[in-house]
């Protein structure tokens, strides 16, 4: 079984680049340069240099002890809540601010949802002096006031999204748009493991620098490179894509990737794509999406902006029809009830996406000399506001 | 032959072709817009499928699509609204939405109901040329029809030789870099664009869409293509007003000036 994308762009039957003749000439630019410029000494070295002076690389591998202790099992957490501006989202806009210069590019666009991966483009943005527009839903402008602060601080321009459910699927839209556009000097900077081919590998590919540390990071705290079981929260998934990668063709590693139920599989208010989704196309990928009987792209619900999407990466499309993955969920509640616990055991609040990779702990079989590891996305602090409602601080 | 193709052959230039959204304003619009169209002189029409992502469509006919849907306007009652027109008019129908609408109606059943609807062929932006020379074409032949291509200013010449053999009826050009909406003029540099994709002699006429909007952008694309397209200008008509008379009179605009 072959989980590396193929020459035309796709995972199995999931995947390819579904794009309007007018996007053809930005996506086949990109194709047919980005292996060899990431591939690069010269990108490499710029990349890991940045990675561990500015991002703050390699992120610890933590043994939760408490954690462990009450499931009985060995906790790993790897804490990519420690990088520089709080969550995973910036080792690939590290990586494609590089490319995008490399390619000539002037000017940067992006969409984002609960705001972190905005953030992080703002972020390499005025690191690298370029013009930055984010493309945000007007909803989610609103939830997430302090991300839109921190983008406008780092210089960018947020763009609302006004159209459709106003929240991460319609800011893609209109990204893609402005990409439309602008074909000749801008470069469209996606966030996560989806969009036409070659994004879900170039971002698979950036974010792999999670996994690449967890393997010597396990050999020198438990004398294996293997651990038993990686769990990581999806929405787009990219930080999925990241802890599974290097752990893909070895059959021996459990890869479990939790959805976010929102209240519930069946409660009409779910973004638990693999659940109720079906095969279709959304922003350019052919992968399971929700979708009514006629093809059009219903509203996702989840707690959690970053998992707010009604697709999942074709990567993952892939995972879960060929088995390789375990999909679970986890709702609303139970992603606040883990948060807490974590922070409560081990004094880390985590971001709501993490909380829910944690939520699967109490749902899945470990035995006791187990080694799991669990993908900390993000730290919570942008989800205060929500912790606070919640459990009334 | 179908309508399309025999347009084609009999008519040289000023082809004009309207695109409307069906469903808006109201449920029952394309009843009486698509008649209309056929009265005031239009050439061949494009009947919009609304779809809840349309990524290639600038914000006029986004809101359209959105009201559409809010409508209630569905496939099904997109292909019986269409079937119940069928014997009622003679211009040619071009069906236009998004591959996934096909997909998960699926692909054959979606196709048998374009041929029982009349409709001559097919413009579904995101469907890539290769995907549908390996998966489709075989099929769309089978029902009779065929896709109809875009090319677009940053299309390489290679490309449009390709688009020309795998088309059979016309290419779309796209008048430049952007989304649909409406443009006042049409600028020297497009101009020089059309002038050299009418310089190539492609084996398909083509017809000029995106940014077409009154008569002077409308006369300036004849020069250089065989016809044009018009759709968010009059989306935008419709939305004020969608009589007969409306619509008569943003045709006879169109083709004669104010």
């Amino acid at each position: 079984m072959d989980f590396k994308v193929n020459k035309e762009g796709f995972y199995g039957e999931f995947g390819g680049a579904f794009i309007p003749e007018l996007l053809y000439p930005n996506v086949k630019e990109l194709e047919d340069n980005y292996m060899e410029i990431i591939n690069s000494g010269d990108f490499q070295k710029e990349y890991k240099q940045l990675l561990k002076d500015y991002v703050g690389r390699p992120t610890p591998l933590y043994f939760a002890k408490r954690l462990s202790e009450k499931y009985g099992t060995n906790i790993f957490l790897k804490r990519e809540d420690l990088n520089h501006t709080g969550a995973h989202k910036v080792n690939n806009t590290v990586g494609q601010i590089i490319l995008a210069k490399k390619l000539g590019k002037k000017r940067i666009i992006a969409e984002t949802g609960a705001g972190q991966h905005g953030v992080a483009t703002a972020t390499v943005c005025a690191l690298m002096d370029m013009q930055c527009v984010v493309y945000m839903g007007e909803v989610d402008i609103k939830r997430q006031a302090p991300n839109v602060a921190r983008m406008k601080m780092l210089g960018a321009e947020v763009r609302p999204a006004k159209s459709g459910s106003k929240t991460l699927k319609d800011a893609t839209n209109e990204a893609i748009r402005d990409w439309i556009n602008n074909p000749e000097d801008t470069y469209y900077l996606i966030g996560s493991v989806v969009g036409p081919h070659p994004y879900p590998d170039l971002v698979a590919r950036l974010q792999a620098i999670i996994s690449e540390e967890m393997k010597w990071q396990l050999k020198e705290k438990t004398g294996s490179e293997i651990p038993d079981k990686i769990i990581a929260c999806v929405g787009g998934g990219s930080n999925a894509a990241g802890a599974f990668y290097h752990f893909l063709d070895n059959e021996k590693v459990e890869l479990i990737a939790v959805e976010a139920a929102g209240k519930g599989v069946d409660s009409g208010q779910t973004a638990a794509t693999t659940t109720i989704g079906s095969p279709g196309i959304i922003h350019g990928s052919r992968t399971l999406l929700m979708q009514d009987e006629y093809g059009q792209i219903t509203e996702p619900y989840s707690i959690s902006a970053g998992l707010d999407y009604p697709g999942i990466g074709p990567l993952h499309a892939h995972l879960f029809k060929t088995h390789r993955g375990t999909f679970l969920s986890a709702t609303d509640k139970e992603a606040l009830d883990a948060a807490k616990e974590l922070t409560e055991l081990e004094g880390i609040i985590p971001a709501l996406e993490s909380a829910h990779a944690l939520a699967a702990l109490p749902k899945i079989k470990v035995k006791p000399d187990n080694v799991i590891v669990v993908n900390l996305s993000g730290r919570g602090d942008k989800d205060l506001d929500t912790y606070m409602k919640v459990f009334g601080y | 032959m179908n309508k399309l193709k025999r347009l084609f052959k009999e008519k040289k230039n000023n082809i004009l072709s309207i695109y409307f959204t069906a469903g808006y304003p109201v449920l029952d619009s394309a009843l009486k817009i698509l008649p209309a169209l056929e009265k005031a002189g239009v050439d061949f029409v494009e009947a919009g499928m609304p779809f809840s992502d349309p990524m290639a469509d600038g914000p006029v006919i986004q809101q359209s699509s959105e009201k559409a849907l809010k409508n209630g306007m569905n496939l099904d009652i997109y292909f019986s609204q269409l079937e119940y027109l069928k014997d009622k008019i003679n211009i040619p129908v071009v069906a236009m939405g998004y591959v996934n609408q096909m997909m998960r109606y699926g692909e054959e059943r979606f196709l048998q109901r374009c041929k029982d609807a009349g409709i001559s062929a097919l413009i579904l932006p995101d469907l890539p040329l290769k995907i549908y020379l390996n998966d489709y074409k075989i099929l769309f032949e089978k029902y009779g029809l065929t896709n109809i291509f875009l090319i677009t200013p940053q299309t390489s010449e290679e490309r449009i030789r390709e688009i020309d053999n795998a088309s059979d009826t016309f290419i779309y050009m796209v008048s430049s870099s952007s989304t649909t909406g409406t443009k006042e003029k049409i600028s020297a540099e497009q101009k020089s664009y059309f002038e050299r994709i009418k310089n190539l002699n492609l084996r398909n006429p083509t017809v000029i869409g995106f940014g077409i909007s009154n008569h002077e952008t409308f006369s300036n694309a004849c020069n250089y293509a065989a016809g044009a397209i018009i759709g968010s200008a009059f989306v935008k008509t419709v939305s004020e007003d969608s009589s007969e008379e409306s619509i008569i009179n943003f045709v006879r605009k169109i083709k004669e000036g104010e």
